[in-house]
């Protein structure tokens, strides 16, 4: 006993820093894995409080190109409600029945990141607002990402330039679906995975989401394809996308609730039983 | 020594807020960012408590990487070269460390260097290893680590010229 004690003493240093780095090793593999960083992550009271204080001064810097921004959403929508025909569908029989099924947030991004390998976003907007795990993150030009932790008043979104992000999305014209992953190169450029061998793919073809997670709605702008090639086995195609947003100047973001999800996965895990 | 103890509190907490809130934030050329926070495990104290400097290096790593999203990668390279500044001290600095008197604002500019460059290069390896995580990756690894390292030395050497004290 006493030598074992003699030798934790003589040691002591060794023995901290193996279990010092053992501690942040493990942090790390957590945090490679999708939905496992639990306890370090920037949504809490302290980094959140930082970051938001600091953002209030530096978004006015780029107040005029984001209030560019908002006037051409602005444009594109009111395009939309005059062009639109009052169509009623005919499955909403009376006024209970009617209802959004999905329901919109609006946040800003206080913390941006695009050149690590794993990126992840800080938005100012937590559970006191109905925020949850699993809510799509989009701007005004697409998609941006999925939420990940959330605390009171601030989330962290997994970005699309993420190497463990993986998005279900397909080729606007034909409904051929694959996954949208990224290789951790440019902040342009996202690779689409897994698309049929079959798929008429050809260059500039617009890619959207595909509503078949059950996080994002359907056709929702992702970008175009830049160029395709077909993998080593020759089964799947692998194209490169380029955004359509400019990930580099991201502000103003939009949250998606799909209020059906509960749903939707409960029906699924007792079709699996 | 209460003055020591102030000093060094005062420079954890500057260097992480200075990080996270600027130097994270410069991307130059894309993906270039300086990570100066190492400064305070190269200035600590030569004969201060080897313990308490360990579970300090590891904590500021801690605090970084809880501030930027990156899991342990902060903490560890920052574990790591607390850990092996003894032998990088030895092999830089050489006679005058195995006397016990030496103090940072003593020793002259090649060897200051010297010290700096194996620090910095050593921890920016880890810690680009640890976020990309993949062997098949080792030249965008090694690509990434030398151009920060680059960037880290050169402002890691401007501050400790500028804020050296010379009235002794």
């Amino acid at each position: 006993m006493q030598q074992i004690i003699n030798f934790i003493i003589r040691n002591k240093n060794f023995l901290l820093f193996l279990l010092l780095f053992f501690i942040s090793i493990v942090f790390t593999i957590q945090s490679h894995s999708y939905h496992k960083s639990k306890f370090i992550n920037s949504a809490n009271f302290l980094t959140g409080g930082i970051y938001n204080t600091f953002n209030n001064f530096s978004s006015y810097l780029n107040l005029k190109s984001q209030n560019q921004l908002l006037a051409e959403e602005n444009n594109r929508l009111k395009s939309l409600l005059f062009n639109s025909e009052n169509k009623t569908d005919s499955t909403y029989i009376d006024s209970t029945s009617y209802r959004d099924l999905y329901k919109i947030t609006t946040a800003e991004i206080i913390k941006n990141s695009y050149s690590a390998t794993n990126n992840i976003l800080l938005i100012n907007k937590g559970t006191n607002d109905n925020i949850k795990e699993d809510f799509g993150v989009i701007t005004s030009k697409g998609i941006l990402g999925v939420i990940v932790n959330t605390s009171k008043n601030y989330s962290t979104v997994i970005s699309i330039l993420n190497t463990t992000s993986n998005i279900s999305v397909q080729l606007k014209k034909s409904n051929h679906y694959g996954s949208l992953t990224w290789d951790g190169d440019s902040p342009e450029i996202v690779q689409l995975v897994d698309v049929e061998k079959i798929a008429p793919v050809t260059k500039g073809d617009t890619i959207v989401t595909s509503g078949r997670s059950s996080i994002f709605p359907k056709n929702i702008p992702v970008g175009i394809v830049q160029d395709f090639e077909l993998d080593t086995a020759e089964n799947y195609y692998e194209i490169n996308v380029k955004l359509f947003n400019d990930m580099t100047n991201l502000e103003h973001v939009h949250i998606i609730e799909n209020r059906d999800i509960e749903e939707i996965t409960n029906l699924l895990n007792e079709t699996n039983e | 020594m209460n003055s020591i103890i102030s000093i060094h509190s005062i420079r954890f907490i500057l260097l992480i807020l200075v990080q996270v809130l600027i130097c994270s934030n410069i991307n130059f050329l894309g993906y270039i960012n300086p990570y100066i926070y190492v400064l305070f495990i190269i200035l600590f104290p030569v004969k201060n408590n080897r313990t308490l400097f360990i579970f300090l290096s590891f904590l500021l790593g801690l605090i970084v990487d809880s501030f930027l999203d990156s899991g342990g990668i902060h903490a560890a390279a920052s574990v790591f070269i607390a850990y092996i500044r003894p032998l990088i001290l030895k092999s830089s600095f050489g006679m005058a460390y195995e006397h016990q008197n030496m103090k940072f604002d003593s020793v002259t500019f090649g060897d200051k260097l010297t010290y700096i460059t194996i620090m910095v290069t050593v921890h920016h390896i880890i810690l680009f290893y640890l976020e990309i995580f993949s062997i098949s990756k080792i030249i965008l690894i090694l690509q990434k680590a030398l151009f920060s390292s680059i960037f880290t030395i050169i402002l890691c050497v401007l501050i400790t010229i500028i804020f050296s004290r010379k009235s002794k």
